[in-house]
């Protein structure tokens, strides 16, 4: 294999592997923060213990993207030095951000874990979720910065190969961000939220403790209103990103859609198998007229094919599947919580085993969504790394042992993958909820802390 | 204003901020996993580990701080570093992935392992020397820019008497700052078998790390003369540095003062830190990298030094409440529970 396959494997590796910890790092303090404030709020101890159980779990999940974040952080400038001296000039100020809002919440996250049971007036406590949650949003905002100037450079000029004229500011709001950051938050929150209810309902379905029984049909109820509202955010956002790369991405979008001739009036194809040869799509269903509303909220917008595209610089088309993957893995998140509040409303069970089932399938097929949305988002910007202005042929390495290296850190994200599951299993396993409960606020509601 | 100079300092003072925390982090993460064999871990184990877990993940932000402030300030170093330390880098955060998780494990797993105590009490020592890897290679010598690129010259690194002295001083440091600290952390405790313990581990640490130095300084003088040389007109620095450290262990010798011993520590390594860092300029890598000419653009360089300013106005408030609770916290630090604020 040739360095820039490696390379573009070991990125999509360590990212891969470290979304899965970002998403949730980005997403459970909101969680977190809203059962503390129930549990507060109608002096329920079930909802604090939730919270400070997840708290507990999340701290693993923590560990684990903070190192990997660190490994991500370095390997841009091992893996693809040239592009950071490149770069560098532009994206350090979103990067030098980003570690600051980590600092914070790195801070504050310290300081609550550490402090449950310290403060007299349980809103204090409370209190120290808003700078842990502003800290994980601010800094997916800033790493989303990085990554849309990649996907849409802007605030600065080429003058034979040098950057001048940079403008950080304009560099930083380029003209995908606010879509991109809008797509990454909400798809956060709405993957940890779900991740919550597949857990509680999975519980339902085989927990051995039947006194738990009600505490996490109260977690179920609330994951699920939350997790209606991130999904409705989440389908904005996916409709902001079509019209958005139908004005500034129209390569990504006409591969990702199968799209050739250019044309108004054009179909959304759903599923289907291409022939790459002949360009043929087979067992595809076909939206007549959609892709175009979708890009310009009218029929007969006219969106560019990849035809109209140079050779060189079509993306693969194999995203088509990734897309399709998103969408119907999103989209299946928001149907079962909608199919939950019909049940309740209805005289229907909205316990009922089967739909537990299909609760605890949200989880894993959200986080899912969020890993072929990544894939989506960064195979249909090949065969750029900067688009327009540098391939990532050109960015490279050329030191010696980069096959090495990735054995090496796909053997790590195995091991530490592995023994996360483990550790997240043991924690919550042979011990009943309401024991926990108990311990930790005995018999009567004491507010937040130990009797 | 001088970006250039604004940038080296800043970087230079999150580095050192890293050695002093990183020192105590992985040094206490080793002499967790020695108590654990020589059964003295009753004794000490309760003491470090009130002190590591609200504070973690701190010292590892420190770190990339660090390498994303140098890339942001200095984007050549980005390409020279990078692919000179594909390699060494890469081993450094395997080890640093392993430490920070299985740290996170061991404290979260229902019994803890000894083999997970391993592991991350061995990678405290590993990483550092690892990582000491790219100031040796910031001497230059080990770098030679051909054709196709540059390429790091692993072998002659791997068999540089300096490249093993300064692997030593970090492996060395690490066990000096942290006894050092936990002997301070332990009298704040009131935990005089801790103490004792700890205290016996600094006073033993004390002669490699007065031995080493020297040895560094002298290996600099055969591998970069240049610098050696500037670093004689810095004389004081270093003096000052080995008179700091003769009050540090003077205190802890006659058992006194263990607050004003160990900041006497933090400025011995300040001291010879900034002496180092000041003689090594223009020079961030010899000789391919220098301060002047690799600075960041004009208004990237300002818009760092506001975001930095604006940082620091954040973070500064931020630590310092971190380190009342849990460090200047006397009920905290003696493990009691208590229901103040």
């Amino acid at each position: 294999m040739d360095d820039v396959i490696i390379g573009r494997v070991l990125t999509a590796s360590t990212l891969g592997f470290h979304i899965i910890f970002a998403t949730i790092g980005v997403g459970m303090p909101i969680v977190f923060m809203v059962l503390e404030f129930l549990g507060i709020w109608k002096k329920d101890d079930k909802y604090l213990t939730m919270a400070r159980r997840i708290a507990k779990g999340y701290t693993v999940t923590v560990a684990v993207g903070v190192v990997t974040g660190t490994i991500i952080g370095l390997q841009l400038s091992l893996i693809w030095p040239e592009f950071m001296r490149l770069g560098g000039q532009i994206i350090a100020l979103p990067l030098f951000m980003e570690t600051f809002a980590f600092f914070f919440e790195a801070i504050f996250l310290g300081i609550f874990l550490y402090t449950w049971d310290r403060f007299r007036n349980p809103w204090h406590h409370w209190l120290l979720n808003i700078p842990i949650v502003i800290g994980s949003t601010l800094s997916a905002v800033f790493i989303t910065t990085v990554n849309s100037f990649m996907n849409t450079p802007a605030g600065f000029d080429l003058v034979d190969g040098a950057l001048v004229n940079v403008d950080p500011l304009a560099a930083m709001f380029n003209p995908s961000v606010w879509v991109r950051v809008f797509h990454v938050v909400a798809t956060a929150y709405m993957t940890a939220v779900f991740i919550i209810a597949s857990i509680g309902a999975f519980k339902l379905l085989r927990s051995k403790f039947e006194e738990d029984r009600e505490y996490h049909k109260k977690g179920l109820k609330v994951m699920m209103v939350l997790g209606l509202l991130m999904a409705f955010m989440t389908v904005l956002a996916g409709d902001f990103s079509a019209k958005f790369l139908h004005e500034h991405q129209p390569e990504k979008l006409a591969a990702m859609e199968w799209h050739f001739e250019t044309e108004d009036n054009a179909d959304l194809i759903l599923f289907g198998v291409l022939d790459e040869e002949t360009e043929d799509i087979n067992y595809a269903i076909r939206i007549p007229s959609v892709l175009s509303f979708l890009a310009g909220n009218s029929f007969d917008t006219e969106v560019t094919g990849l035809n109209d595209i140079p050779e060189d610089e079509h993306p693969p088309l194999i995203i088509h599947y990734f897309f399709d993957m998103m969408v119907f893995f999103g989209m299946y998140a928001l149907t079962v919580s909608i199919i939950y509040f019909i049940a309740k409303f209805s005289k229907f069970d909205e316990h009922h085993p089967a739909l537990l089932y299909a609760y605890v399938l949200t989880g894993p097929l959200s986080m899912a969504a969020i890993e072929s949305g990544w894939f989506l988002a960064e195979m249909g910007r090949q065969p750029w790394i900067l688009r327009g202005y540098m391939r990532v042929s050109e960015a490279v390495t050329h030191a010696d042992g980069l096959g090495i290296t990735l054995i090496a850190f796909v053997l790590l994200y195995v091991v530490l993958g592995a023994t996360c599951v483990y550790v997240l299993l043991k924690m919550f396993q042979g011990k009943s909820a309401d024991t926990e409960r108990l311990e930790m606020y005995g018999e009567d509601y004491k507010g937040g802390r130990l009797p | 204003m001088n970006y250039e100079i604004i940038g080296v300092t800043v970087l230079w003072t999150f580095l050192y901020g890293y050695i002093i925390v990183a020192s105590i982090d992985f040094g206490a993460g080793f002499f967790n996993f020695y108590s654990k064999l020589t059964g003295d871990d009753n004794v000490i184990s309760p003491i470090i580990q009130r002190y590591l877990n609200p504070v973690w993940e701190v010292t590892n932000v420190f770190f990339v701080f660090f390498f994303v402030g140098i890339v942001g300030f200095y984007p050549d170093t980005a390409y020279y570093y990078g692919t000179a330390l594909l390699i060494p880098a890469s081993i450094a955060l395997i080890l640093l992935a392993i430490r920070g998780s299985y740290y996170a494990f061991n404290s979260y797993n229902k019994e803890p392992k000894l083999s997970w105590t391993f592991l991350y009490g061995v990678t405290g020592l590993l990483i550092p020397a690892s990582l000491s890897m790219a100031l040796v290679i910031s001497e230059g010598g080990y770098i030679v820019e051909e054709e196709g690129g540059i390429q790091l010259q692993l072998e002659e690194l791997l068999f540089s008497t300096y490249g093993w002295s300064v692997v030593f001083l970090a492996i060395i440091t690490v066990l000096y700052v942290s006894s050092g600290f936990l002997t301070f952390y332990a009298a704040r405790a009131q935990d005089t078998q801790a103490l004792e313990l700890v205290r016996r581990w600094f006073l033993i640490w004390t002669l490699p790390m007065l031995f080493i130095s020297q040895f560094v300084f002298l290996g600099l003088r055969e591998h970069n003369y240049e610098h050696f040389l500037r670093a004689q007109d810095y004389w004081y620095l270093f003096g000052l540095s080995l008179a700091s450290m003769g009050v540090a262990v003077f205190l802890i010798l006659r058992r006194r003062a263990f607050g004003l011993a160990f900041i006497m520590i933090m400025m011995q390594f300040a001291f010879a830190f900034y002496g180092y860092g000041i003689s090594k300029l223009p020079y961030i890598l010899y000789p391919y990298v220098e301060i002047n000419t690799a600075v960041v653009n004009e208004s990237m360089a300002f818009s760092l030094t506001v975001a930095f300013i604006l940082g620091l106005l954040l973070l500064v408030p931020s630590l310092v409440l971190l380190m009342r609770l849990f460090l200047f916290d006397k009920d905290y630090v003696r493990g009691k529970g208590n229901s103040k604020y």
